[in-house]
């Protein structure tokens, strides 16, 4: 069951339907945050599918780079916190200085010394030497940092600088890092390309975790403006009361949905934004020759193309979306909260949503990341109301009946991954497969 | 000279035995990753969650025997039930050999498929596994705790420092080295066994031969869900079992496995240990030790600790990335599909 | 009536046909070489005779049985060795252990087996244990063809076994081959040095386009005018 471009309208009507129906058994306002979550799902598909679709690169680190977008909210729009600051600014600013000199040494030995171990001690002993340098400047400041008033900041802040443009910068910051690991690993099979950037992953989530003075850990930073309005402020204003009593809505519920409308439009437009781009990009002759090294890259190499050049830029895009996806979520959460970052419910699942929706194909991603996430997150209710249906026969407190019913959440685990497996034996390319597939002969 | 003897049993008991317990419990699990990788020519990602399946059986037969009075004190009930959760995690891995591989297996998929599959069956596996014990932290270890106590050890020896050696931390090291020897001797001296190698080797040249594919792969399978078995129930009956945290088990099993080469036994062995020191070594606190072995007035004040212990998993993927970089085949030259 | 005939063989790997109605024939004791120039599908029609493609029209019939449906794996059980180009032995592997993989399918004690094939390539004794990758071109070239014998086989083919050899590695292998022939067993051969392989053989089949040009013993292929100038550099 592929489904055509002219089609996917159908798709989006379902999800439409399926969301409505949400709305009336459940609760609107459930339903609009299931809205935007798949709006910003949809968004880390297309940065995945860029990669993957583009390029054929199997990034298993997208929760590295979303949780990089959400530390960006963090660091961008929290006020700063003027006595962290004075006090420790400066040793974590002569850390990072010693640090940055330590890499432009060790890189320059290993590009000027000889090969053989002069160049292998050599190495060794700059970094090593570094890495004590830097931690002394590092270590007292930010002990100084967290020891400031720890129950509400222990950290440093940000920049006090509107949300929205952390959303950029988010980007920016998953882009730089996603820069600097591809330089190192783009070289690298797929199979160890994945193990390579589930493992970076790993790192920047506990960078962020450990790393109190920054982010204050497991602490979790709360408060982060949002970029649409307060219900609280809402329901001051006049305008606001006289449309809830015109819709019959309790207020608090009106201003809860409006506010969430607007989160929907926000990201509606991000993703319109960024969709229009990658169709633009892929349909030009870059992206192209992208799709021509993909399907062959030793004729692509062949003929003088700089693959691993090619690749980098891939992979610095599809990082820069997920960074942008990673910062609005954490803005529309208004907290940013490291230990959420589960390789499962975010690397895996998207990866889900690409493969389900259509890889290579931008308009099957975002269908992909709206059903999957829809899935994801429906999975539980349903499987609940499943189950209770199911051991409605036993008894009210049978221990097998409550150890059932409190399972439900690990059903949606195994759904997901059957999902999964029945899409690539039945549909490798996907729902939408990319559009050449279907002009191929053979 | 007591303080160096001191110092030396310090080392021991708080780096050395933990990290070659551990090293054991990777070698085991990088054993099937490679063996997976070497004769089937993919990355199983769903080994973590097949540990853990392993495992939750273990513990299941292991709460049977216990309620049953079944014992074999001092030590652990679990080891009586070991060949039970192997009986099942085969069945299992076998079905879903089945089920999900053997179709691509017959249209000839990129290795990229099989890894995708593999991650859907990890999510369903890790499903299955919370579903059925729960994601809480299960002790299932009885028995004997300790072969030596810390104390004992102490009175032994008459220094300040002992060395603790737990029951699990024994059993994983001989255990390890029981199954090592077994498929070594399984491998270099059956006739089964090399023609497991000579698929792995040369795979049109084996088929010419008259070797049989799907005995080979069953095979394969059945070796990868016994080491799966037996390096969980190892690693649980050592740091206890929960869900999670065999999963983040993949990182530093593929590690080990790379390391050491894919594809290559030997190396899963080796790159299990290197990665286990590295892990234990570099997030030790070595502010006592130092105390022992260097004299009063240089004494340090900090821990002395290179990298703090939430960064273990970052010591085996920079292990991991430098060979990656400077020696991809690994110390034992793997294989390179 | 021949015993190993490819008759009529036509076939190809796709939609394109490499071979057009052509016909190979050996018998035992035999020496049955495939020439021609690149692409004429020397390699194909061997591999048709091996069951490694799939034929269009034609059979390959051994003992005057037909074997055209038979897998590879089959026809070795039934008596065909087959000692590919590239990728011919298990380089991992020791030299005993290849031969041992030769006699994989045997249920009997293949002893004696192996005994024979240390006697007809010495070297391979004496570097038994040593892994097969480690060896010169000229020695793995042994171990392929000894792992093929340790079927005991009744035919034996071998594509291209002289391929990037020097040329006293290919002397002694041609000499070794016509040992082996003399055991009774059948030998095919594809060539790229033709008039090596021509001198050593009794029959020489010259394939053009997958269709037999010409087919004659070896001696009177090598004073054929026309092969001479278009295979054998003139003169």
């Amino acid at each position: 069951m592929t489904i055509t471009k002219q089609q996917a309208p159908l798709a989006f009507a379902f999800m439409a339907l399926a969301l409505v129906m949400v709305g009336v058994f459940q609760s609107w306002s459930l339903s609009l945050t299931i809205l935007n979550y798949c709006l910003i799902a949809s968004i880390m598909a297309l940065g995945l599918n860029i990669q993957w679709g583009y390029a054929g690169l199997f990034n298993v680190g997208l929760m590295g780079f979303a949780a990089l977008g959400g530390i960006s909210a963090v660091l961008v729009s929290m006020k700063p916190v003027h006595e962290a600051w004075a006090l420790g600014g400066a040793g974590v600013g002569l850390g990072l200085l010693v640090a940055v000199a330590t890499i432009f040494l060790a890189v320059g030995a290993y590009h000027r010394l000889p090969k053989g171990h002069i160049r292998g001690w050599g190495m060794a002993v700059i970094v090593i030497g570094g890495y004590f340098a830097a931690r002394y400047f590092f270590d007292p400041a930010t002990n100084l940092i967290e020891s400031v008033n720890p129950a509400q900041t222990g950290f440093l802040g940000g920049l006090g600088l509107p949300v929205l443009l952390s959303w950029l910068v988010g980007g920016v910051l998953a882009a730089s890092v996603a820069w600097m690991i591809g330089k190192v690993t783009l070289g690298l099979r797929s199979d160890y390309l994945a193990i390579a950037t589930l493992g970076i992953s790993e790192i920047i989530i506990a960078v962020l975790k450990n790393e109190e003075w920054l982010t204050r850990g497991v602490k979790n930073v709360n408060g982060i403006p949002r970029p649409t309005p307060y219900e609280y402020d809402l329901q001051q204003l006049a305008w606001a009361q006289d449309w809830a009593a015109w819709f019959g809505a309790d207020l608090q519920d009106f201003t809860s949905i409006y506010v969430k409308l607007c989160s929907a439009a926000l990201a509606l437009v991000m993703l319109g934004i960024l969709y229009w781009l990658s169709q633009t990009a892929i349909k030009s002759p870059w992206g192209r020759m992208m799709r021509a090294i993909r399907d062959n890259e030793t004729a692509a190499q062949a003929m003088g193309k700089n693959v691993t050049g090619r690749h980098l830029q891939v992979f610095i895009l599809g990082s820069a979306v997920v960074g942008i996806a990673g910062a609005m979520m954490t803005s529309f959460d208004g907290q940013f909260t490291p230990t959420t970052y589960n390789p499962l419910r975010f690397t895996f699942l998207v990866w889900v949503m690409v493969i389900v929706g259509g890889s290579g194909n931008n308009l099957g991603s975002i269908v992909g990341g709206f059903l999957i996430w829809f899935f994801w997150v429906e999975a539980e209710p349903l499987g609940y109301a499943l189950l209770s249906f199911l051991t409605s026969g036993l008894a009210e407190d049978s221990e097998l009946r409550s150890h059932l019913l409190d399972s439900a959440a690990h059903m949606r685990l195994i759904t997901m991954g059957l999902i999964l497996l029945v899409t690539i034996r039945f549909r490798p390319r996907g729902l939408l497969p990319e559009q050449s597939q279907q002009t191929r002969s053979h | 000279m007591q303080d160096f003897l001191n110092g030396v049993m310090l080392l021991s008991n708080f780096l050395i035995v933990p990290a070659t317990a551990y090293g054991s419990q990777l070698a085991l699990g990088a054993l099937g990753v490679t063996l997976v990788y070497g004769i089937l020519r993919f990355s199983n990602f769903a080994h973590g969650d097949t540990m853990a399946f392993g495992t939750m059986v273990v513990i299941l037969v292991t709460a049977l025997f216990q309620k049953m009075g079944i014992s074999i004190d001092p030590l652990p009930t679990a080891l009586l039930a070991i060949p039970f959760g192997i009986a099942a995690t085969t069945l299992m891995v076998l079905i879903s050999d089945r089920l999900v591989y053997r179709h691509q297996r017959k249209v000839k998929a990129a290795p990229v498929v099989f890894l995708i599959s593999s991650i859907g069956l990890m999510f369903v596996l890790n499903g299955l596994v919370r579903f059925v014990i729960g994601t809480g932290d299960q002790r299932f270890s009885d028995g004997e705790r300790f072969i030596i106590r810390f104390g004992e050890f102490k009175e032994l020896t008459g220094l300040d420092e002992g060395i603790a050696f737990k029951t699990s931390q024994g059993l994983t090291i001989l255990t390890a080295i029981l199954v090592v020897a077994a498929l070594f001797w399984f491998l270099e001296r059956t006739r089964a066994g090399k023609s497991m190698r000579a698929y792995s080797d040369n795979e049109d040249l084996a088929l010419l031969s008259g070797i049989s594919p799907e005995r080979v792969v069953m095979i394969t399978w059945i070796l990868s869900a016994t080491l799966a078995t037996i390096a969980g129930t190892l690693y649980g009956l050592d740091k206890g079992f929960k869900p999670f945290t065999y999963f983040q088990l993949l990182l530093p099993i593929f590690a080990a496995a790379i390391v050491g080469g894919l594809g290559n036994p030997l190396g899963a062995i080796a790159g299990g240990f290197v990665i286990a020191f590295s892990e234990v070594t570099v997030t030790y606190a070595y502010k006592k030790f130092l105390t022992y072995w260097v004299p009063e007035s240089w004494a340090p004040e900090g821990l002395v600790q290179l990298l703090s212990t939430d960064y273990k998993f970052a010591v085996s993927f920079v292990i991991l990335v430098l060979v990656l970089l400077f020696r991809p085949t690994g110390i034992f030259a793997g294989k390179s599909v | 009536m021949s015993f190993l005939i490819g008759e009529s063989m036509t076939g190809g790997y796709g939609a394109a046909d490499i071979l057009n109605g052509c016909t190979i024939a050996v018998e035992r004791g035999e020496i049955a070489v495939i020439v021609g120039p690149n692409g004429a599908g020397k390699s194909t029609a061997m591999k048709a005779l091996f069951g490694m493609l799939k034929l269009r029209a034609g059979t390959v019939k051994l003992e005057g049985q037909d074997i055209t449906g038979l897998t590879p794996q089959d026809r070795v059980a039934i008596g065909m060795g087959f000692v590919p180009q590239t990728h011919n032995v298990f380089t991992s592997m020791s030299v005993e252990e290849n031969l041992e993989m030769g006699a994989f399918l045997r249920k009997d004690d293949f002893k004696d087996t192996i005994a024979q094939v240390y006697d007809l390539f010495p070297i391979l004794k004496e570097k038994r244990r040593q892994p097969a990758g480690q060896l010169s071109g000229g020695q793995r070239q042994q171990v392929a063809v000894g792992r093929a014998m340790m079927t005991q086989p009744k035919v034996l083919m071998l594509d291209e076994p002289t391929a990037g050899v020097s040329p006293i590695v290919m002397d002694e292998l041609f000499d070794r081959i016509i040992e082996i022939a003399r055991t009774g067993i059948a030998i095919l051969m594809v060539e790229q040095n033709a008039r090596q392989a021509l001198n050593i053989a009794d029959k020489g089949y010259v394939l053009v386009q997958g269709s037999n040009r010409y087919t004659d013993t070896g001696e009177a292929l090598m004073a054929n005018p026309d092969v001479r100038r278009t295979f054998l550099g003139g003169r």
